[in-house]
This record gives structure tokens, C-alpha cells and sequence, in this order.
């Protein structure tokens, strides 16, 4: 490959039209369908699924002591959350002793601005990108066009969207919605538009998407002055952060420019260096399906001579204090980004990951997106509060999980929080509350319910043919079943009220 | 041994069979089963769907219904995980109010001896073969809260391959739900039927001639969808076939 000898002058994008956001992505059934009736969505995710899970299942079960690695991973996260505020502290005295400045932001808007001040005072205009679930949370790009300044994604799934002008849909494989073909045709038409054009005889073959990809992003490594990374691990003992990729694109990014910012959420703090062992072999298993990381960049502060001469520490809270002090919820955030809970879950992999309205997608998003935004304090919009319940609870994802994350009791804990919520802010109860509450009194005594049985079963006689209630234009729930599934009418004789004629002894009706 | 059958009110009202055939099963192997009448409900409906204050008069409930036996026998494994997982937690809860005094005291005392039906086959009576005949291909379904809430692990498999005259076709992605899900399945409906959908394809693929599973939710669910699109596949659960007649029987 030909590396141009001067830097290539940028091509200025910031005319383009504006970014696309998960903002206004409605509650998650009606997002579903949406994603549902997308056929080449459907079988792209099941394709990609598949292969992962069963990629991930092998290398996992090559490690006996899988078990003890995944509560060692547990524990050590534990003990972070446990000490943050001292740990934190530690962190920003080895950064700082190492060269580093160190900056604390409350909240998104913090965050970004501290970013633009940086780059604004080194004069540029553009940023190179390590791929960054913390600065898509904080929607950075957004904020860094609003000022003029162009973001290259270097990561080639990020680097798929962004040109693409799509919302990511993977923590890990943001373009996993997109299939070759796609990919194709996203290169041929919007490379040329914010660089190197991609060849005009490009073709679907990997290996030449991966060539275009190279020859695209060589030139912007290349001009950068300042590089925008989130980080993986930092390791409070020594003031390290470690980021973990597999493309050498991070690389890149992390030692070619002058200016590193590496916006890091508080949570993502190991207590000492040897505790990375433990998650660098949880990870990339639990990840790509990988044995060992192919790129696991690791920096302390500055090194004079030798990569970035200026290096800023963003720590982020944006939402985490609040989710420590639940002692439920909390579990969320051993979170390390690995996506195996997306992979197994059968729900992600029929809607896909733009349903679930947050960078954060999939089971993992389903707890995580509605503790940040603070579901545990207040009520929130309807799209969040929709997230606890789009699953059906059936525990691949806890299976998965490397730290151990009890996802299905945290979405069950969120679910009542919603709950409590609709409670207090409805004088008149909701249809769903007063269907619960009914129910509730029916089922606090056998005469109640022997009652509604026999109710139960004369309804059913009279809307039932067959044994079977069919297609029925029923409003609520009962219409959401029936649409394409028969149910099985009461029988005509409850249990106990057979039990109750026969004592249990005529079983021949 | 006093054996009391925990029927869930799920199958109390629609699935009675079910409740027969737990009987029938038992008394053949010699058994007395008593059943309970003030039974009601152990309330995961209420639990996973946020209603967590409902739960706690059905956690008491169930505590005074079940009060004394040796062993209470279910079958349904997601209400069996209920009761084990979620009562010591909810009493737990009500504690501090002392609405429902010596709660956690009675849950500790029941909740050991709730036994879904094929742990209490297969672990407290050391049993696979119940005796039964059913020649029949079967496809089994494994439910996600039997295998990973309660850790039944292959135990109905093992009950169903001793039954005479059997045949097992395996279900292919035998570890994907099917997308029942409890309320999930009208909340999020389309992605519950999409998830079904998948589920029926692989069910259909073996070419069985019955469905079974042990749980009778997921098997509404999965039926459901069956009897819509005019599938002949019957569709039982697993202690109806432990409880068809012996080869002897048959003859």
C-alpha cells in the first residue's frame, strides 16, 4: 500500500446534512415492528447472530475455569463500585503525575464541552475517532459538527455508518445491520464526498472493502492533529488507560496525532494492573469470539518524544452516581461493552438495535439506558420506561455474561419502578394497573378465583368455537394474543372444581 | 409422605388436563396426592410485570395453603422458580412493614419442598421410567426458566426417552425461547409472534407428531400459533405423556 508523503488537505463536511439521532425513536413495540417488517434486517441480524453465538460458545467452553473468571470479573468490578470516589482520586494523581490533565464532567454537556475547548485551542478543524460507546452516549459528534469541527470514525463498522448516515445498531459491530452489498454501495457513493474516493470498480469482495476502508482512513491518520478516544480500562494504581480494538485503527489514532482526549465513564476503573488479566481474557472471548485481543493499546500520561504530547482525561458521570445508589440496578455497571448479552438475546436478534432508541442496545441497553437517564429518581418518557419490558425474560443474556450481570432481576426491579412511577403520577389508575389490581384481589382467595373461573368459562363457551378462541377483534391484550394466536377456551371445568365433585378420584370425565 | 399438588391458577383454569394427568402419574407409581383447595396464584405474573406489591398477599397465601406437606408438586417450572426465587425475597421486603407477621419464617419453611414435577420424578422418587406408553414421534420443547432458572437440566428429556414406544426428534436451536415471555407476549405481541414463528419453523422442521414441553405457558403460546395456521401437530404437556397408559394397556 502507497502512504501519500504530504497530508492530503481535508475536505470539509460540515455542510452536510444534519447527524441522525436516536431522539424521537418511539417505545419500543411500535420501533419493533418497524424493525420486524424489514425482511433483509431480519435475515442480515440472524446471520450474524448466529455466527457469533456459536463462535463465542466454542472459545468459552475451551476455558474450564470459565465460571471462576466470570466471578473474579464480578468481584473485582464490585470492589470498584464499592471504593469509586477513592479509586477515582488515585486515577487522576497517577494521570496527572504522569503528564496528564485531568477533567471531571457532570454530565453530557460538561463532557462535550471540555472536548470542543481542547480542540478549539490547538486550532483544528477535524478529529480522528477510536471507537467510543461513552462519546455516543454523550452524542460528541453531534456537538463537535455544531462547532464546525469534523469527526472521522476510524473504526470500519463506525466508519460504515457514519458515511452511511445511519444510527449504529451493535455495541460492538455497529454495522451489523448492514450486509456486503450494502457496505458496497456505501463506499461507492460517500467516500468521495469526505476524502478518498473508494475505487470506482469496487466490488463486495471483503478484502477489497477493506483495502478502500484503509486507503480512506490513511490520509485523515495522517493529517490529524487531535484524536478523540473513550477507553476500555484505566487502572487507578498506575494512571493507565487501556483501550482494546481489533483493527489498528485505535493504534493509530492513540500514537499519530499530537493531542489525545479520552472521555472515560467513572465505572470503567480496574483497582490495579493485574486485575486487567482477569478482563482481557473475559473480553475478547466474550466479544469477538478471540482468543487474545489483536490490538491492546495501553498508555500512561505522556511520554516525551513518543505519541501524543498532550493527553486529557475526561471522567464521566452522566447518569452513574445515580445508578450506583441502587442496589439493584447497580450490577449494570460492571458492564464491559463485550456484547454477548446482544448476541444470545432472541429479542435483539429478530428487532435489531436502533429499536431500542439509545446507543446502548439490546439487554444490556434495555437496563443501562433507563438507569442513566434516571429512571430510579423520576419518571421518564415513554420510550424509556418501554425498554424494562422488551424482554421476554428468558435469561440467555445472564448466561452470557462475563461479569456476571443478573440481567433479567434487573429489568424485573426496573419494571416495578416504572410502575411505581405510573401509580404516583395517575389519579385514576392506567387500563394495565386496574387489570393487575383486579386480578390481584381475584387471586388472594380460592373462592375469588373459583369464581372467575366459572366466569371464564362461560365467556369463553360463548365467543369459543372448537375449544379454541380465533380470530377475534378484541381490544388491549386479548386483541395483541388473538391476532395470531389461537387461545385455549377455559375449560368448562376448572381444576378445582373437579377436584372438588370427584376428590381427585374420577379421572375419566 | 404428604404430596401436595401445587396446580398454578394458569392451569387450574385452562389446562385442567394438565392437573389430572400430575395425579394419575403419581398415584400410579403409589403415591397420595392431596390438593389444597385454598390454593391460589404464586404470583409471577404480578412479579415480572412490576406489580410487586400484589405479590406479597400471594406469597402469604401460598405459605398458609401449603403449610405442612412433605412436598408440593407442580407442574410448571417458571412458577416453581417463582416460589424458590422470588417469595424468601418479597418476604424479605414485607418485613419491615410486619403486614404479614413471621412471613419470611413460613417461606423458609415451604419454598425447599416445592418440587417441579420431573425433579420431583427424578430426584426425590429416583425414578425415570414412570411406566407409561405413548408411540409417538415427540418434539421437546425446553423452556427457559426449566433450564435456566431451576436447572432442570435434561431430566424430562430422560423421563420421555423411557417412555415405551417413544421416538425423540430433536428441535433444532433448542435454547432459543419461543417468545412466550408471560405478559410479554401482548405487550411486545409482535415480537413475541416473531419470535414464535421462528420457534413453530424449527418445531415443524422434525417432523414429530406431537409437541410437548414442561411448561403449559410457552406450549399455549407455541399452540396457539399452531392452531391458527391449521398445523395438525398436537400439542401436550409432558405429564400427559407420563401419564398414558402402560404397555400392558395398550395391548
Amino acid at each position: 500500500m502507497t502512504v501519500p508523503a504530504e497530508p492530503v488537505p481535508p475536505i470539509h463536511a460540515t455542510t452536510r446534512r444534519p447527524l441522525p439521532t436516536f431522539r424521537g425513536t418511539p417505545p419500543f413495540p411500535e420501533a419493533a415492528r418497524t424493525a420486524l417488517a424489514d425482511p433483509q434486517l431480519r435475515a442480515n441480524l440472524r446471520r450474524a447472530t448466529t455466527t457469533i453465538r456459536d463462535k463465542r460458545s466454542r472459545v468459552v467452553a475451551e476455558r474450564e475455569d470459565w465460571e471462576q473468571l466470570r466471578l473474579a470479573g464480578a468481584a473485582i468490578k464490585d470492589e470498584v463500585l464499592r471504593d469509586l470516589p477513592a479509586l477515582l482520586e488515585r486515577l487522576e494523581r497517577a494521570v496527572v503525575a504522569a503528564g496528564g490533565v485531568v477533567h471531571w464532567a457532570r454530565d453530557a454537556a460538561d463532557a462535550n464541552a471540555i472536548v470542543i475547548e481542547v480542540a478549539r485551542a490547538h486550532g483544528t478543524t477535524e478529529v480522528v475517532k477510536v471507537k467510543s460507546m461513552t462519546t455516543q452516549e454523550i452524542e460528541l459528534n453531534e456537538a463537535l459538527a455544531i462547532e464546525g469541527i469534523d469527526v472521522w470514525e476510524t473504526d470500519l463498522a463506525e466508519m460504515i455508518v457514519q458515511l452511511g448516515h445511519d444510527l449504529p445498531s451493535h455495541i460492538l459491530v455497529p454495522a451489523i445491520h448492514r450486509n456486503r452489498t450494502e457496505i458496497r454501495d456505501i463506499f461507492r457513493d460517500e467516500m468521495g464526498k469526505v476524502g478518498r474516493p473508494a475505487p470506482a470498480d469496487l466490488t463486495d469482495d471483503p478484502k477489497q472493502l477493506a483495502e478502500a476502508a484503509r486507503r480512506h482512513l490513511r490520509e485523515k491518520f495522517l493529517r490529524a492533529r487531535v484524536a478523540v478516544s473513550g477507553g476500555n480500562f484505566a487502572v487507578a494504581e498506575t494512571g493507565t488507560i487501556a483501550v482494546v480494538e481489533s483493527e489498528g485503527n485505535g493504534r493509530m489514532c492513540l500514537t499519530l496525532p499530537d493531542v489525545l482526549i479520552t472521555v472515560l465513564g467513572i465505572e470503567k476503573l480496574v483497582p490495579t494492573w493485574r486485575d486487567l488479566e482477569v478482563f482481557l481474557q473475559l473480553l475478547p472471548r466474550s466479544a469477538t469470539a478471540e482468543r487474545m485481543n489483536p490490538y491492546t493499546s495501553m498508555w500512561t500520561g505522556v511520554t516525551p518524544g513518543d505519541g501524543p504530547q498532550e493527553f486529557h482525561l475526561v471522567l464521566l458521570d452522566n447518569g452513574r452516581t445515580d445508578v450506583l445508589s441502587d442496589q439493584v440496578g447497580r450490577q449494570a455497571l460492571r458492564c464491559i461493552r463485550c456484547s454477548a448479552c446482544l448476541n444470545v438475546c432472541p429479542v435483539y436478534e429478530r428487532t435489531g438495535g436502533r429499536a431500542y432508541g439509545s446507543p446502548y442496545p439490546g439487554p444490556i441497553g434495555a437496563i443501562l439506558t433507563p438507569q442513566l437517564r434516571g429512571i430510579a429518581h423520576h419518571p421518564v418518557d415513554k420510550q424509556t420506561a418501554s425498554l424494562p419490558f422488551a424482554s421476554s425474560l428468558c435469561g440467555a443474556c445472564f448466561d452470557a455474561c462475563p461479569v456476571r450481570i443478573d440481567i433479567p432481576e434487573v429489568l424485573v426491579h426496573l419494571r416495578a419502578q416504572v410502575v411505581e412511577h405510573a401509580a404516583r403520577s395517575h389519579r385514576i389508575p392506567t387500563p394495565e394497573a386496574g387489570s393487575m389490581a383486579a386480578a390481584g384481589w381475584v387471586l388472594q382467595t380460592a373462592r375469588r378465583l373459583g369464581r372467575a373461573e366459572r366466569l371464564a368459562s362461560l365467556g369463553g363457551r360463548v365467543v369459543g368455537r372448537r375449544g379454541a378462541i380465533g380470530r377475534l377483534p378484541a381490544p388491549g391484550w386479548a386483541g395483541a394474543w388473538l391476532r395470531r394466536r389461537d387461545l385455549r377456551t377455559p375449560a368448562r371445568e376448572s381444576f378445582r372444581a373437579w377436584w372438588r365433585r370427584t376428590g381427585g378420584r374420577d379421572d375419566a370425565r | 409422605m404428604r404430596i401436595a399438588l401445587f396446580i398454578t391458577c394458569f392451569n387450574d383454569a385452562l389446562f385442567p388436563d394438565v392437573g389430572q394427568a400430575v395425579v394419575r402419574v403419581l398415584r400410579r407409581l403409589g403415591h397420595e396426592v392431596e390438593f389444597p383447595a385454598a390454593q391460589t396464584c404464586c404470583g409471577q405474573m404480578h412479579f415480572n410485570s412490576g406489580y410487586r406489591d400484589a405479590c406479597i398477599p400471594l406469597v402469604d397465601g401460598f405459605t398458609a395453603a401449603f403449610a405442612g406437606y412433605d412436598a408440593i408438586v407442580t407442574p410448571s417450572p417458571s412458577c416453581a422458580a417463582m416460589v424458590r426465587h422470588h417469595h424468601a425475597t418479597l418476604a424479605a421486603s414485607d418485613a419491615a412493614t410486619r403486614a404479614h407477621p413471621d412471613l419470611q419464617d413460613r417461606v423458609a419453611a415451604v419454598t425447599p419442598r416445592v418440587y417441579e414435577l420431573t425433579e420431583f420424578l427424578v430426584d426425590v422418587l429416583g425414578l425415570t421410567d414412570v411406566g407409561a406408553s405413548f408411540p409417538h414421534t415427540v418434539a421437546f420443547h425446553r423452556t427457559c426458566h426449566s433450564v435456566r432458572l431451576l436447572g432442570i437440566g435434561d431430566r424430562p428429556e430422560r423421563l420421555l426417552a423411557a417412555v415405551d414406544g417413544l421416538t425423540l426428534s430433536p428441535v433444532p436451536r433448542a435454547d432459543q425461547c419461543c417468545g412466550f415471555g408471560g405478559t410479554f407476549a401482548v405487550k411486545n405481541a409482535d415480537t413475541s409472534i416473531a419470535m414464535g414463528d421462528d420457534k413453530v419453523a424449527d418445531i415443524l422442521s422434525t417432523g414429530a407428531e406431537v409437541l410437548t414441553a414442561a411448561d403449559t405457558s410457552c406450549l399455549m403460546h407455541i399452540g396457539g400459533l399452531l392452531s391458527r395456521s391449521g398445523s395438525p401437530m398436537r400439542v401436550m404437556h409432558l405429564a400427559e405423556i407420563l401419564a398414558g397408559p402402560g404397555p400392558e394397556a395398550r395391548r
